[in-house]
């Protein structure tokens, strides 16, 4: 198993690009380094989501209400008491209110499935988005909310604080899905009547589930909004950023938490690639989902582990 | 006064809701999917009826064509290109085609979305109405073009229920979407009731984007939160209930327009919202939905 590990590509391929990333601050500038900070977080939100998707088979089509959650609670708290209150129990209370959220969340996924569940998590969305804008005084509605505090100004110590808080969220993440509980969770997703017949508490473990995914999801969220100095709908509620996500945890591989790190990563590096394209940029990152989605259903991961049986 | 404002728009808006439902849950109800670029399909015919009428001259007649043939084209295009590879796919495992089929239609329609803002910019757009003028009706200044919207969409949503249940081909269709296996064993094509369906939700589509078009007018945009009100309004009636899809078209048009108008405009979608919510918790198969 373990010599395994050892030889299998995929893992080679992480070790080369942890190396990388290790010293990427030394060489290039800053611009490239404050895009790679919000591509690891980004990376944080599709693997929380993949969580949920992967292994709990639950349709969400607003991983933004977690994330957006956790922004807005964290960036509205600091707005509000800003030196009094370190800004970290304001990125803690973040990812608690997005963890409340969560468990709103679960409470319709255990009675509805499918389409109707995904139906809810988008209006769960819509309703976010309109109460950030009908309560623009406390929320900054459609402007935005500035925050008083940021995490750093040195892009370096932002990176690596994003590098490592993606790389100790993936590893929970990862571990958590290969675990007994991660088989039990696909179980459940797959047949959540079998599973329960073979013992196993299926509410139970889809609370977990999603609990863990809006922990995560809030604290990347909050971060975030530390990082960037600003909480607005179009950056963190929005549908379209949880389509990003979604689009960016299916190209990179479902089921796989990892694949969806690669695939956040190089969704934000394409579209900074394609920026000079305008408006043609979403359209062709689009046409390329699609083209994956319907040749390589198992996504970048997938393609590389066809590689390596071949 | 304003009482019979809002009885007049809320019934011409809840009209569109009603034919703009009807195509989304006619392919649910026979083919199982649910289409998620149904936003992008309605905004593109308003679009391609906006730019025949006002930048080549057509007319509002031969626009509204135009408009609705986009939409039949690109319905067509979303069957072959979005979701027949897919249903036909060995790789997909069978529990999970639906999940690809809405990531699939999704991204279709944000390419649709995005085709529509590159050659025409993300600017709204109001199509020339067909009919122009204002009528006084009940002591309220409306145009006319409501009145024709409402008129048509029950005159077409009429002629849907009639090919459905009074011709052999409707039939083949109603049956297709109780048991696709006994309807191909009496000797029916199911791709071809696929294609058919495809093409008539094509047309609804259109005739619905259009209409919307000259009534409210759509720019890119539009595209999220029209196939998020087709689909909460078909969850709302219940999957599958075309009826059911008919009412709660009204109840949740009724709610915007009250809401607008005695509230405020900003809390339009609000109520409705919750409402949905309400009922996902309380009746999980929708007011009117058969399990």
């Amino acid at each position: 198993m373990m010599r395994e590990t050892f030889a299998s590509r995929p893992f080679w391929f992480g070790l080369i690009f942890v190396a990388l990333a290790t010293v990427l601050p030394l060489g290039v500038s800053g611009y490239i380094l404050g895009l790679l900070t919000i591509a690891y977080y980004t990376a944080v939100f599709a693997m929380s989501w993949d969580l949920l998707f992967g292994f709990a088979g639950e349709v969400n089509f607003g991983p933004t209400f977690l994330i957006g959650l956790g922004a807005y609670t964290a960036g509205i708290l600091d707005a509000r008491f800003s030196p009094g209150l370190s800004l970290w129990i304001c990125v803690l209370a973040g990812a608690l209110a997005a963890v409340i959220g969560g468990v709103l969340l679960a409470l319709p996924a255990l009675r509805v499935t499918g389409p109707y569940f995904g139906l809810i998590t988008l209006v769960a969305v819509q309703l976010l988005q309109s109460f950030v804008v009908v309560f623009a005084s406390l929320t900054g509605g459609e402007i935005g909310l500035s925050v008083p505090d940021v995490i750093s100004i040195d892009a370096g110590v932002n990176y690596y604080l994003a590098f490592g808080f993606m790389m100790v969220s993936g590893a929970i993440l990862y571990g958590l899905s290969r675990s007994s509980i991660g088989l039990i969770l696909q179980a459940s997703g797959q047949d959540a009547v079998q599973a329960g017949a073979l013992g196993f508490n299926v509410a139970k473990h889809k609370l977990a589930a999603f609990i863990v995914s809006a922990f995560f999801s809030g604290l990347a969220g909050a971060l975030m909004v530390f990082y960037m100095g600003t909480a607005s709908v179009g950056t963190f509620v929005d549908i379209s950023v949880g389509v990003q996500i979604i689009i960016a945890a299916v190209l990179g591989g479902r089921r796989t938490v990892i694949g969806a790190a690669i695939g956040a990563v190089f969704l934000i590096g394409m579209g900074e690639f394609l920026r000079p394209l305008g408006e043609l940029a979403t359209l062709i990152v689009s046409v390329m989902a699609l083209f994956v989605i319907l040749f390589f259903p198992d996504g970048f991961l997938g393609m590389l582990r066809g590689g390596a049986r071949a | 006064m304003q009482f019979w404002q809002i009885l007049i728009d809320g019934f011409a808006i809840s009209a569109l809701y009603a034919l703009g439902a009807t195509g989304f849950t006619l392919i649910f109800g026979v083919s199982g999917v649910l289409n998620l670029s149904h936003g992008a399909l309605m905004v593109a015919a308003a679009v391609a009826a906006w730019a025949a009428a006002s930048e080549f001259g057509t007319g509002s007649y031969l626009g509204a064509l135009i408009g609705v043939l986009t939409s039949l084209v690109l319905a067509f295009a979303t069957y072959f290109i979005a979701v027949r590879p897919i249903q036909n796919s060995k790789r997909i495992a069978e529990r999970e085609k639906e999940i690809f089929i809405l990531t699939s239609t999704l991204l279709w329609g944000i390419i649709i979305q995005e085709v529509v803002a590159y050659l025409f910019t993300n600017n709204a757009k109001t199509v020339l109405p067909i009919i122009e003028g204002v009528v006084v009706f009940l002591g309220v200044r409306t145009p006319s073009n409501e009145f024709f919207t409402a008129i048509v969409c029950w005159l077409v949503i009429a002629v849907l229920w009639l090919l459905v249940n009074r011709t052999k081909a409707g039939k083949a269709v109603l049956a297709a979407s109780m048991n696709p296996r006994g309807v191909t064993l009496l000797g029916f094509e199911l791709s071809h009731i696929y294609l058919a369906v495809w093409g008539v939700y094509g047309i609804l589509a259109g005739i619905a984007g259009v209409l919307l078009g000259m009534f409210l007018g759509v720019s890119s945009y539009s595209v999220g939160p029209l196939t998020a009100s087709a689909f909460s309004i078909v969850v709302l009636g219940g999957l599958g209930s075309v009826s059911g899809s008919l009412i709660a078209a009204y109840v949740v048009g009724y709610l915007e327009t009250l809401t607008a108008y005695l509230v405020s405009p900003a809390y339009r979608s609000i109520p409705a919202l919750l409402l949905l919510v309400l009922v996902m918790y309380l009746r999980p198969q929708g007011l009117f939905g058969r399990r």
